[in-house]
Order: C-alpha cells, then structure tokens, then sequence
C-alpha cells in the first residue's frame, strides 16, 4: 500500500509535468495565431471581427516576438505566425501575406528642445559617447537611453539600421514592448527611445507628452512609412504553412488582407497597403 | 487511513518540488552542455541571441544585482519591522495595536504589480530629478523594502509572543527597565522566531519579480552605485523568456537554476547561523 502510494504521487505529476497536461477535447474551432506583440493588438481586433462573422470560432492571439512566430508557424503549434519584419532567406519555406507597414521611431520627452538628430548622434547616444543633450544641442541634462530587450524585432532592426552591435549599446533602461517605452519616455524629460511608429503615433495624439524625430531629414508618419520614404520601415507579415490544416486560415487570411481591416490598422496608426 | 491520507499528501508535496527541480534541470541542460556552466559565470556580458557560438551568458552581474537588492530591502526593513513588532507588543494600547496588525496585513496583501506601479510613476520620476535616470537600485531597494517590511512586522510580532510571561516577570522582579527586558530578555528568547521572519522576508524579496523588472531599469551591470540600473534574475527570466528560444531559452532556465541555487545557499547559511545562535 505504502509502496504503490509512493509510486502514484511521484508517477502522476511526473507524467503531467513532462509531456504537458492531456488536451480533453475542444468542442469549438479554434484558430491560434502566435509572434509578434507588435503586430497583436491589431490581429487581435480583427479576430474580433473575425468572431463576430463566424460565431462559433475562437481566435487565440499570443504574444512571443516574430522569431516565436515562424517557429510556431513552422512546427505547427500556430496556424498562423506574426513576423514584424521582412523574411528571411531562410524562412522562404513558409508562405507569407503582408498585412501592413510599420515604422521604428525615435521618441522623446515632449518638452525636449531638439527636434532632430543626425544617425552620428544616435549613434553616439546609444554607444554612450554622447552623454548630455547639450552635445545633441539641448538642454545640459544627461540622457536616459532606453533600449530594448534581447529577442524583440524592433531591437535587430534598429541596430541593423545604425549598423550597431548588441554588445555596443549602452542603456540606462531596458524595455520589454512599446507600451513600457512610451511610458519611460513620458515620465522622464531627458529619456530617449524608439517603439514603433504606430504605438507612438498613437500615444502622441491621445495626449502623452511624447515627441516622433524626423528620421535623415523624413517625419515619421503613416504618410512617409507608407510612400516607402521613411528610411526605417518594416512589414508587418503574416505567415503560414504551404498548405495550412486549419480550414479557418484562408477565410481569417481572406478577411485580414481585405481592404474590410482598414480602418482597423489605422486605428492602430500602422499603415495600410493600399 | 488517516496515516495514509496524511502521508500521501506529503507526498504529493515532495513529489511537486522535486519535480520542479527535475523540469528546470531538464530545460537548462542543453545550455548546460553546449555553453558549460562556466561561461555562465566567465562571460562579461549578458547577449544570449548569438547561441551557444556567438553569444555570451554572464549571469554575475544579475546575481550580484539580485543578491545587493535583498540585502539593501533588509537593511531597511528588518530594523523597521522589529521596532513595529516591539511597538505592537510592548508599547501601543492594545486598540492601536490590533489596527496597527490590520495595517500591516493589508499591506501584505497587496499585489506585487501595484507597489510595481506605484514604483514606476512615483518614485523612479523623483530619483530621476535627483539622479537621473531614476530606474535603479535604489528604487528597487526601496519598493522592495516596502513589500516585505509587513512580513517582517508580523512575524517577529508573533515570534515575540511566544516568549514566556515568567521571562518578563522575572526581568520585572530583577528591576529591569522595560528597555532592558527588552534587549536583554525578549528579542534573545525570540531570536530563532525573528530568524525565521527574516529568512522568508528575503526569500520574498530575491524572488520578487514584477515590482523589481518595473523599477529597476534592467540594465545587465554590475551596480557600481545605488542609482545605477540593474537586472535581477527574475527579471531576467521574466523580460525575456516570452521572445526566447532554443539556447537563449534553456540559458534563461539556468537563471532560475542559479535562483534556486542563491536560495538554497541562503537557507542553509540561515540554519547553520540560527543553531549556533540558539544553542549557544
């Protein structure tokens, strides 16, 4: 008695705990969608829409950056993968749908007097050569560089931008997603960072004292990002195996690349393609 | 039958942890293998996207960060908490000190992410106009204290009710003042308790998570000052484990490998200290 009672207690969490808890079955279809946080909020509103067409159908939208995205897309744990940047070579095995363009801005306080920096000054602001705003020609104060975590596609594309190294940066905050930026920055008048034009944008017309900076001379709007002229741009891709399983992939597909989201992506100040 | 039922549920809760030790084993290990536990403490940096190759794992500055975290919470909240236990016990009308308790165990019960929070547009603004950039040690230090001073409070409040009474009439009946029972009588009788009470109010604190990843910057460095920014382990686990995969993944399990470990050190040291003291 004693024995099997040992044997049980060690044996059940052991077999939950390494192959995951059995998936009882699920009555109604289901559609997962994975990657990037970016890109989220808006799959998330067109689910939404997605769910009111198609009542019986719930879209699960999870966050875990564009690289989650491919993988999951690609070993089936998502029916669709979100990608905020541009494809790989090595990633051509998926098929993808570009959904919208997005930008990377820098952002500042709104009470910050400068209203422009050359790619040198972000440079050197973000290897920590340039310390005090006076050198960027503002105010005597010492800068507050917030940079992002490692894993996040706005961090790879803006060092590959700058053409900068991981290991080069030197931050006094480290962020996860845009929302922690925006608000870092909105708090802290000597703060610099970059999140996406979107969220910026956004924030900046709800009333967050955040200022965009024009990047090489282009203003970091939906207008540039969208005519191609604003330099540090991205699409927001979505992707999917060859041929999906999931029947709900090319109505969802069907619906998100239709000019019916529009409204949605400008809500969320990305930009649409058309 | 009740000894079974008895002895299965401990079971179940020794089956639990040693399976959580199992899983967090299971995930590090490919780290383990192709990186090499020393790397994790050689490296000088912390850029775990280049893998295994390219990457590098300095975990030294993040327990560094998550061990002078503690220490700085403690620092502050031990003391305070005492003299709050000892003001409930010996000093405040028996009124006061029943709400006083109340206080305290609201404070406790508050979540992690409000005084996180709070943290974030109240206190890291007012260092950063002092210090820029605001998001630092201190902060955390201070946001931390905060959290676990109600633990403190509580349980050394209760660790000094267990002293005998006769203990307190014999310093009386010595003509000891009440400063005197105190210092020479009480808090010496409750040391194991109070030992107690600091042990699980730093196990609260190195293992804080949300409050610390708000406060604290983030910054992977060793800190050079109480205003520098720093990243604990948890919050290193936390940032990043949702955009992780492959060696960077399995790396951030050794981080919860290397808490586990700080823990286990700090519980053991707290034992080893709190026999010698109470045997004495």
């Amino acid at each position: 008695m004693k024995r099997i009672l040992i044997v049980a207690a060690l044996a059940v969490p052991a077999v939950v705990g390494f192959f995951g808890f059995p998936s009882w079955a699920d009555t109604s279809e289901k559609l997962v969608v994975t990657g990037s946080s970016t890109i989220a909020p808006l799959i998330a509103e067109i689910a939404k829409r997605f769910e009111q067409r198609n009542p019986d159908v719930r879209v699960d939208v999870q966050t875990g950056g564009s690289s989650r995205g491919i993988s999951d897309a690609r070993n089936g744990l998502a029916d669709i993968g979100m990608v905020s940047r541009a494809l790989k070579p090595e990633e051509t095995d998926l098929s993808s749908h570009t959904l919208a363009r997005d930008g990377i801005t820098l952002i500042v306080h709104a009470s910050n007097p400068v209203t422009a920096l050359t790619g040198e000054q972000v440079v050197g602001i973000y290897t920590g050569r340039i310390q005090s705003w006076e050198a960027a020609g503002g105010a005597d104060a010492p800068i507050t560089v917030v940079n992002k975590a490692e894993g996040r596609s706005t961090l790879e594309l803006f060092l590959g931008y700058f053409q900068l190294k991981a290991d080069e940066v030197k931050p006094s905050v480290v962020i996860g997603d845009n929302e922690q930026g925006v608000k870092i920055v909105a708090g802290n008048p000597d703060a610099i960072g970059y999140v996406s034009v979107g969220s910026a944008g956004y924030s900046a017309t709800h009333g967050v004292p955040i200022k965009l900076l024009p990047l090489d001379g282009v203003a970091a709007s939906a207008e540039t990002v969208a005519d191609g002229s604003f330099p540090l741009a991205r699409p927001l891709v979505l992707v999917t195996k060859p041929r999906p399983a999931n029947p709900l992939v090319r109505p969802f597909l069907d619906l998100a690349l239709s000019g019916e989201v529009d409204d949605l992506i400008l809500a969320l100040s990305f930009v649409p393609l058309r | 039958m009740l000894a079974a039922a008895l002895r299965a549920a401990a079971f179940v809760c020794g089956a639990f942890v040693v399976l959580m030790v199992l899983f967090v084993l299971r995930e590090s290990w490919p780290a383990l293998r192709e990186i090499g536990l020393s790397r994790f403490f050689a490296d000088a940096s912390w850029h775990p996207q280049g893998g295994a190759a390219a990457g590098t794992f300095g975990l030294v500055p993040m327990i560094t960060a998550s061990l002078a975290l503690s220490a700085g919470a403690m620092a502050l909240a031990a003391p305070l908490g005492l003299l709050c236990a000892l003001f409930c016990t010996d000093y405040a009308p028996p009124g006061l000190a029943a709400a006083f308790r109340r206080l305290m165990e609201v404070l406790a019960g508050i979540p992690s992410v409000v005084y996180g929070f709070w943290g974030l547009v109240v206190l890291v603004p007012l260092i950063n106009r002092w210090q820029p950039p605001g998001a630092s040690l201190l902060a955390g230090i201070l946001v931390l204290a905060l959290m676990i001073l109600p633990t403190m409070a509580l349980l050394a409040q209760t660790a000094i009710a267990t002293v005998p009474a006769d203990y307190r009439r014999g310093a009386a009946a010595l003509g000891l003042t009440r400063m005197g029972t105190l210092w020479g009588v009480v808090l010496p009788a409750a040391r194991s308790g109070l030992y107690t009470a600091a042990l699980l109010a730093v196990g609260r604190a190195i293992g804080e998570t949300m409050a610390v990843l708000m406060v604290c910057g983030n910054v992977v460095r060793s800190p050079s000052s109480l205003f520098a920014p720093v990243r604990a382990l948890t919050a290193n686990i936390a940032l990043e484990m949702a955009y992780a995969l492959d060696d960077h993944r399995s790396a951030l399990f050794v981080s919860g490998l290397m808490l586990a470990a700080v823990i286990v050190v700090l519980v053991l040291a707290a034992e080893r200290l709190n026999r010698r003291v109470v045997h004495d």
